[in-house]
């Protein structure tokens, strides 16, 4: 065991770790939106519009991450109009690739906890709403969104903690974040296994982090 | 559509093989899963604090850590235990491991864990009164187990294993990165020598989606065979 390389590489892990929690969040935050947004019209009754949102999430939940980044990265560059557009400045990034890639995943997979959360919402609360004079958009807005969304806090969080270990994977178009760095380490020093435990002690960590504040949430919001 | 040609001229044998070699790392790395489930589903639900912890250290770790790093783990430290293992028997030659194993090792244990927790929700979730009735009508250990169980166990498993299986099944295509030759890479040479990454992954990308809708089809028979009864 060599316990300097340990200290040694700790810090620089932990600068790496900054990458993957900027790569966490951002795809969270558009992912968010791209899940309520699919889950939104998951619920409409126009049969194309639910097919069209039921495809995406299935394309996206039925092939592998490593896949879309790579179809992303790699894939889009090729298309010759693709590059004469301004959508090219992001695109040429492997920082937004990757972020792009992380917003769809975690979008597919959202939308479908969102759905059932939606779908198991009891309609009287929806008719409570509606007899109290509430238009129905502030009724979706103001009652729908906000249940299901406490809802699904269980799931998300499972998906959350799924998604950082997702991140892992902007390590495979060149991205230095925790995993990067990790394996970077590894391939110079042939120390798997110590570095195998700092890295993956920030990983954990994290973890642990992200389910306490899942479970605060969960009982802040509890319903009882 | 020349690309996809059988023969020398096209890539379409190599995909197919390829996919061949995905489904067999899968299959491979599950039934490790599971050889792994065995030894820790019991020991998740000893009433022994020691060996508690150890279980609960297993899931917790794999879970909580990316399966690239575990595969770096396994891809770089694998050949080092092994010729470690092998110095002790006198053995110094360089040592090189069979990427196959490396990779449904690696992989079988990050599904062990899945199935792992899967196996212990679903013997949780059997009536104490199966456990009883065993004992009453005088079974011993393994009948009690084998007979009573284990046969509602996988009925209330197989769902949650299914995504144990698509999870395997996509976590394959890290294993790409150790250059086993699966969906992933082929499509990797292939993008390379052609330049036409957005054809070969999006025909990757297909190839996956038709081994999880074909497998989902398959353990949905599965479901029904052993829901017989209720």
């Amino acid at each position: 065991m060599d316990l300097e390389l340990m200290i040694n590489s700790f810090p620089k892990l932990l600068g790496a770790t900054v990458i993957t929690l900027k790569l966490l969040s951002v795809s969270l935050i558009i992912g968010l939106f791209v899940g309520l947004f699919f889950a939104i019209l998951r619920l409409n009754k126009n049969i194309f519009i639910n097919k069209f949102a039921y495809g995406y999430s299935y394309v996206f939940r039925g092939t592998p991450l490593l896949v879309q980044i790579f179809i992303i990265y790699f894939g889009l560059g090729q298309i010759e109009y693709l590059r004469s557009t301004i959508l090219w400045v992001i695109l040429k990034e492997p920082y937004w690739c990757a972020i792009i890639a992380f917003a769809l995943n975690t979008g597919a997979y959202t939308s479908e906890i969102l759905r059932s959360a939606f779908q198991t919402i009891k309609p009287g609360i929806i008719e409570a709403g509606k007899s109290l004079g509430i238009p129905n958009k502030v009724v979706f807005y103001k009652i729908q969104i906000p249940i299901a969304i406490r809802q699904s806090l269980p799931a998300y969080g499972n998906e959350i903690i799924l998604m950082m270990k997702g991140t892992s994977l902007a390590s495979t178009v060149t991205l230095m974040d925790l995993t990067g760095v990790a394996k970077y380490i590894i391939s110079t020093t042939f120390k798997p296994i110590e570095v195998f435990i700092v890295a993956g002690g920030i990983y954990l960590f994290m973890t642990f982090i992200i389910y306490n504040l899942i479970k605060f949430l969960e009982k802040k919001y509890s319903f009882n | 559509m020349e690309l996809l040609a059988f023969g020398d001229t096209g890539w379409g044998d190599e995909l197919f093989y390829a996919t061949l070699m995905t489904i067999a790392v899968s299959i491979t790395a599950m039934l490790i899963g599971f050889l792994f489930a065995l030894i820790f589903t019991p020991l998740k639900l000893s009433k022994n604090k020691f060996l508690n912890f150890i279980a609960n250290s297993y899931t917790t770790i794999i879970r909580g850590v990316p399966e690239l790093l575990v595969i770096y783990l396994f891809f770089f430290g694998g050949t080092g235990a092994v010729m470690f293992v092998a110095s002790i028997f006198g053995y110094n030659e360089y040592i090189e491991i069979n990427a196959f194993i490396t990779g449904a090792v690696a992989i079988g244990i990050i599904s062990g864990a899945y199935s792992t927790e899967v196996f212990r929700g679903a013997i949780q979730s059997i009536d104490k009164g199966q456990f009883e009735a065993a004992n009453v009508l005088g079974l011993n250990k393994f009948g009690k187990f084998f007979r009573i169980i284990l046969p509602q166990t996988l009925r209330l498993a197989i769902p949650n294993l299914s995504n144990v299986w698509q999870i395997t099944l996509k976590d394959t295509s890290l294993i790409s990165v150790t250059g086993l030759v699966e969906i992933m890479r082929q499509s990797y040479i292939a993008a390379g020598s052609t330049r036409d990454p957005l054809f070969f992954y999006s025909f990757a990308a297909v190839l996956y989606l038709l081994l999880t809708f074909i497998s989902m089809k398959l353990i949905n028979r599965l479901e029904v065979k052993y829901s017989k009864g209720y």
